[in-house]
């Protein structure tokens, strides 16, 4: 029986209105990666938040090497040995990867910062663990990927031996996650202990020893990987046999081209060109997939083409009809639809009801509203009741906020009303980001029906096993421009993972 | 039941600031009973006394309406002191100036003094919503220009300069007075607008696209941009009803209170709406209430300190200490959200 670094007892943590962990039994060995794996909302981050003193819990106890242990805050989590690396990280985008690292953790000579120590440490680290990245190098110019190993190199030179990976492979591509993993398996092989929270099964198979799944927050057991397949993980998330991927039939498109993107330049928001001259078509009955790691322009592609950004040259047309650079009303008036990549940021307004919300850009159809100064607020009810229907939205009331939600429901709630719409382009950003594997399916199934229905979908996602699922074209996007553009199944991940990293010089 | 979740902290506040006025009251040296008795008294005590917290009340509504739609729509006003100038004068303009029918005079006028105030919002909107020009800084600024323009346009030598014992304009002609609604006492036909007016912006807010639009810019400008709403014409059409509202506000005084411009008449009736469209919690009815408690508090005070029984400076803290009890949590809870939707929008459950 290996020693055992963390035991966490009957752990019970409540929210306003939600019990996010009722009651879960959790143990942790030295050497191990234990997969931590669960839908959305199972309770993983909150369990693990509680471990690293983020959150107290309401009932339960947590032993560390074998001693009851309160941990009340990071702090004491950090000294006691535990390192969390969160999905969104946080680092000073200013400051070089060294000074990230002495933030808060500094040694010192008198007054002074003790660089020679800290830089010996931290280059020693890189090397043990395989974290390639220039400790001189300012955050802000890191990829994702380099910004991750920051995280885990300061978790690391603050002491870590017990360490909380949320979701670690959500912002990398291929190649990246395959040097996560060598940096994981060197972790383990120093008898460090690891935590691996994620909904990928097949990662969780991968890299993990032990697996533990977690269902409305609770433990529905803890096997070990090799006694595991994706299908009995699977079930054990959602408690049912899923089908958890989706095929596209084959259904020939007429050559009716939908929208046509030519030239098109866009700048960011600090005004360095973002967009740099991409054209593509989208046809009728197809999925266009856009492949690229995150930052390459897609953001600013896609808010070029929504009317959100203002395009600094070529042009957009959604069918026979130029609409560079106008209104989102304007464009769903002609069709178009947009699945914005932000729930909260673009998608919802929070506060709003779930009423409201569906009717958001449709506010001042005549059929919601008479003129400015009145809504047809039966109208908007009944409306809001056959999307919530129809697209099997769970919600509390319909005037319940959309802040009361879970995620996978704001997501379901936003393609209801844009769907619905019976768009003849629709323009999608990680439509599936952070839904479980219910949700996700929901989501392709309904781009699959909207495809057979004739409409042309512009998908931009991170996720590479999506888009090669979903595309019947992949377009890679890197650094502002369109490199490459491959028919569904010519190319296979590893080749579209370089060209994502690398651009056009990956291939030769 | 919602009704009482949202009042309930209101109301708890306002005691809780009650009780440590009579603290204060006590350390100070005067007497807690005889101070409160006569705050009761002198805003609640008789007709007169009601009548008197009411006058006082109804400019506060305007412009605690005028503070929070512009709330509403995520922006600032601070300058409706200066709007309530603006209205003042040009409701008191109309009112000298022209010859209408008793009905239709008064409307006139306080459609003017709208419209001065609305110019005043439209300003500093117009320089937000195309310029950036923060409108925290800008509506202030206005404010004082309008208060100091209007003292001078009824100053000697002005062109309006209406009596020759005070700055002031000459009286508008009776039609278009606001009737008064209890004899002998300054309360007129002002309140029942106020009234009128608080359910209107209700109206338009929960009730009306226009509404849904100034409210989705507020509460989130990215999703309103995608749903289609021009986040920058509602900035604008915020505070220019915002300055609107506040000059309605004036144009009630110079209708109902005082029957003509007089310079430098108000008391601060703009600052108390920032106060009262805070402790309405941008309610537009909520605003009412809020407007006469305001208002309790200004006559009480003043009750307070003509009996001798204190200072009105005391009066004026126990007055600064509702409003900080009722405001302080809104204005901590705006800024934690502030500071939370850059930090942590991201643990999820």
């Amino acid at each position: 029986m290996p020693a055992e670094a963390v035991r966490m007892e009957g752990i019970v943590k409540r929210f306003p209105g939600v019990v996010a962990n009722a009651g879960i039994d959790f143990s942790l060995h030295w050497g191990e990666v234990h997969g931590l794996l669960g839908e959305n909302g199972a309770g993983k981050t909150v369990l693990m938040s509680i471990l690293y003193g983020l959150y107290q819990p309401n009932q339960g106890r947590i032993f560390f090497r074998g001693k009851e242990t309160k941990i009340r805050s990071p702090h004491v989590a950090i000294q006691l040995g535990i390192g969390m690396v969160h999905q969104h990280f946080m680092l000073v985008p200013r400051l070089t990867v060294l000074e990230n690292m002495a933030v808060g953790w500094e040694p010192r000579i008198g007054p002074l910062l003790d660089r020679r120590a800290m830089r010996r440490r931290i280059e020693s680290l890189i090397s043990d663990y395989g974290l390639e990245v220039d400790p001189d190098a300012r955050v802000e110019e890191l990829s994702v990927g380099e910004q991750q190993r920051v995280e885990i190199l300061k978790a690391l030179y603050r002491g870590a031996e017990v360490l909380i990976l949320d979701e670690p492979t959500a912002v990398l591509v291929e190649q990246e996650v395959e040097a996560l993993f060598s940096t994981v398996r060197a972790l383990k092989e120093q008898g460090k202990a690891v935590v691996f929270i994620t909904h990928k099964l097949h990662e969780a198979l991968e890299i993990c020893d032990r697996i533990t799944v977690l269902r409305r927050g609770k433990n529905v057991g803890t096997l070990p990987a090799s006694e595991a397949t994706e299908e009995r993980l699977a079930e054990m998330m959602v408690g049912r046999e899923v089908v958890f991927t989706v095929t596209p039939e084959p259904v020939s498109s007429q050559g009716q081209v939908l929208l046509s993107v030519e030239g098109l330049q866009a700048r960011d928001d600090r005004g360095v060109p973002a967009v740099r001259g991409v054209s593509f078509e989208v046809y009728d009955h197809e999925i266009l997939g856009i492949a690229g790691v995150q930052g390459n322009g897609q953001k600013e592609l896609v808010e070029a083409i929504a009317g959100l950004r203002q395009p600094t040259g070529g042009r957009v047309r959604v069918g026979e009809r130029e609409l560079t650079g106008q209104s989102p009303s304007k464009l769903a008036a002609q069709g178009l639809v947009h699945i914005p990549e932000d729930r909260h940021l673009r998608g919802l307004i929070l506060t709003f009801s779930v009423e409201e919300n569906a009717v958001l850009g449709r506010h001042r159809q005549p059929r919601f509203a008479v003129g400015p100064w009145a809504q047809r607020r039966r109208a908007i009810r009944i409306y809001a009741q056959e999307l919530v229907e129809r697209f099997s939205v769970s919600v509390p009331s319909l005037s319940a906020p959309v802040r009361t939600l879970s995620g996978g429901n704001q997501q379901r709630l936003i393609l209801a009303r844009e769907l619905s719409r019976d768009p003849q382009v629709i323009v999608a950003v990680q439509p599936t980001r952070g839904l479980d594997v219910g949700g996700m399916e929901f989501v392709w199934e309904q781009f699959l029906e909207a495809r057979r229905n004739g409409a042309g979908i512009l998908l931009v996602s991170m996720d590479l096993d999506e888009v090669m699922m979903l595309a019947d074209r992949i377009a890679v996007m890197y650094q502002g421009e369109i490199v490459a553009v491959v028919r569904r199944g010519e190319a296979t991940k590893r080749e579209l993972g370089l060209l994502m990293l690398r651009g056009k010089g990956a291939v030769d | 039941m919602r009704w009482i979740r949202e009042t309930g902290p209101v109301v708890g506040a306002i005691t809780l600031a009650l009780g440590v006025g009579a603290i204060v009251t006590a350390l100070t040296g005067y007497s807690v009973p005889q101070v409160f008795r006569h705050l009761a008294v002198g805003a609640f005590g008789d007709w007169y006394r009601l009548a008197q917290t009411l006058t006082q009340a109804t400019p506060i509504i305007f412009t605690s309406l005028s503070f929070l739609i512009a709330f509403r729509a995520g922006l600032f006003n601070i300058g409706a002191e200066g709007q309530l100038y603006m209205g003042a004068f040009f409701a008191a303009w109309a009112g000298f100036s022209f010859q209408l029918p008793p009905v239709l005079h008064p409307i006139v006028c306080l459609l003017f003094g709208a419209a001065a105030g609305a110019v005043w919002g439209f300003i500093p909107g117009w320089l937000r919503a195309k310029r950036g020009a923060n409108e925290f800084v800008t509506t202030m600024m206005l404010s004082y220009v309008a208060i100091n323009f209007t003292s001078w346009l009824v100053a000697p030598g002005g062109p309006f300069h209406g009596t020759a014992w005070a700055n002031q304009t000459v009286r508008i002609a009776t039609s278009a007075q606001f009737p008064r609604l209890l004899r002998g006492a300054q309360l007129s036909w002002g309140l029942i607008v106020g009234v009128l007016v608080a359910f209107l912006v209700w109206y338009l807010l929960f009730r009306t696209p226009r509404g849904y639009e100034l409210r989705a810019v507020g509460q989130n400008p990215l999703a309103a941009e995608y749903g289609g709403i021009n986040v920058t014409r509602n900035m604008i059409l915020a505070l220019t009803l915002a300055g609107a509202l506040a000059g309605m506000g004036g144009a009630a005084e110079t209708l109902g209170t005082h029957r003509r411009f007089i310079e430098l008449f108000s008391p601060g009736y703009g600052w108390d709406g920032i106060a009262g469209g805070l402790i309405a919690r941008a309610h537009p009815l909520g605003a009412i209430l809020a407007a006469v408690m305001m208002g309790a508090l200004r006559a009480g005070g003043q009750a307070v300190d003509r009996a001798g029984v204190a200072p009105a400076d005391l009066a004026a803290v126990i007055q600064g200490l509702v409003i900080l009890f009722v405001v302080a949590p809104e204005l901590i809870r705006y800024f934690r959200r502030l500071v939370r939707r850059k930090k942590l929008g991201d643990i999820e459950l």
